[in-house]
């Protein structure tokens, strides 16, 4: 199956097949973090938590960084991901608002004054 | 027999939960949305429905990537709520009634619809906040339900036409149960929303819309409506609208449009809500 009509939508990482595949032990982590006692274990030695998972190290590396958008690009889901921010106690605001340049009051205030526009947003080859 | 007696439509987002959860429903930025939600829950009150089938996706709660169900039912007697990382919602449990599920599993699949069949089935936000908005506070919730989880996460989800033809299912086979039950469909999720990468927060009224008044007078026009129309118009979470389109098969021809909520932002969100009965029986 091709999905890569999906690639032509500005700032945004489709769940494929393909990301799914590589992303299966970074997402599998996350769920782990469900567990009271894993998001302990995780929090008092992030480095060696990560290490038990035979994760990329440029998963384990976006993990550290909680740069989201790199755990996307090597396979994340965002509803797999939010069990990191939940153990850092973020709300899907203040995490969502990380991946997109924006400081989180700017994310708020975007959102207050009705969200961010479709125009220009929808195709990168036809500029919609 | 049992009869579906209307549809509602529901967004499900999780912030809804915890402001009602925390106490903040009354202040500036949650009480219109909880004000959009009055008549509502005036209107379930009177109607007192037996059975709620309500579709919903799974969040990574109950469901990982070990196992992915494309149509999930769970035919439990009773559903615990999820820890979802924040400790679980204060709500009730969720009693469900096994005897219409397993009807229901059944004859969907001898429908041609390939259900999976879930005995134990923790529910997350997905479907406790859609009962929290219709419901309010209550010691326990003052209906059965029968959870249905729609994949939206693993791509390819099911297509448009699929989850209004899955409706149309579920319509024959809540009309062959034999006892006489009142039973509504909702359906989850939505409106425009994005939660990842630089494009989120996009939101797309006009284009909402457009989908609500197709929803209501012309659901046949959004059965070919492909993946990527949702996620270019409504943003790459807009995609749970499809289960918006197994309510609506489920109501059969024509409908009459009881209420309507729209509601921009509730998080990351346009919320957007809609209380459907069907015309013909």
């Amino acid at each position: 199956m091709d999905f890569s009509a999906f690639d032509d939508i500005p700032g945004t990482r489709v769940f494929t097949p393909e990301r799914s595949r590589r992303g299966y032990h970074l997402n599998q982590f996350c769920m782990s973090l469900m567990a009271p006692a894993n998001r302990e274990r995780f929090k008092s030695d992030e480095r060696a938590y990560l290490d038990e998972w035979p994760m990329t190290q440029a998963q384990k590396t976006a993990v550290l960084a909680r740069d989201y958008n790199a755990m996307l690009d090597t396979g994340g889901n965002i509803y797999f991901l939010a069990k990191i921010f939940a153990t850092d106690g973020l709300s899907f605001v203040q995490a969502v608002s990380t991946m997109t340049g924006m400081s989180v009051e700017q994310y708020q205030d975007m959102m207050l004054a009705g969200g961010r526009s479709p125009e220009g947003q929808r195709s990168i080859s036809k500029g919609l | 027999m049992a009869r579906v007696t209307a549809g509602v439509a529901s967004s499900h987002i999780p912030a809804i939960g915890a402001a009602l959860d925390l106490g903040k429903s009354d202040t500036d930025y949650w009480r219109p949305v909880f004000a959009g939600y009055d008549w509502s829950r005036d209107w379930i009150a009177r109607e007192r429905p037996d059975v709620i089938v309500l579709v919903y996706n799974d969040h990574a709660n109950a469901f990982s990537m070990e196992l992915i169900p494309t149509f999930a039912i769970g035919v439990a007697q009773r559903f615990a709520v999820c820890d979802e990382g924040y400790g679980p919602r204060p709500v009730p449990e969720v009693e469900g009634h096994p005897e219409l599920a397993w009807h229901i599993a059944a004859s969907t699949v001898l429908d041609e619809f390939d259900m999976t069949i879930v005995n134990e089935l923790d529910v997350d936000h997905g479907l406790t906040v859609p009962l929290s908005l219709l419901f309010g506070q209550p010691a326990s919730w003052p209906v059965k339900v029968i959870p249905l989880a729609v994949n939206v996460v693993q791509y390819p989800p099911p297509t448009s036409n699929r989850c209004f033809e899955l409706g149309r299912a579920l319509r024959r086979a809540i009309q062959s149960f034999p006892e006489d039950l009142s039973v509504q469909v909702w359906g989850t999720g939505g409106m425009s929303h994005q939660l990842q990468g630089p494009r989120a927060g996009l939101i797309n009224e006009p284009w909402d819309t457009d989908f609500l008044n197709r929803l209501v007078a012309d659901p046949d026009s959004l059965r070919a409506m492909p993946h990527i129309e949702y996620l270019r118009e409504a943003g790459s979470e807009g995609i749970e609208l499809v289960m918006w389109l197994i309510m609506r098969g489920a109501l059969g021809g024509r409908v009459r449009e009881l209420q309507r909520f729209y509601h921009v932002p509730a998080s990351n969100t346009a919320l957007g809500h809609v209380v459907l009965e069907p015309t013909e029986f």
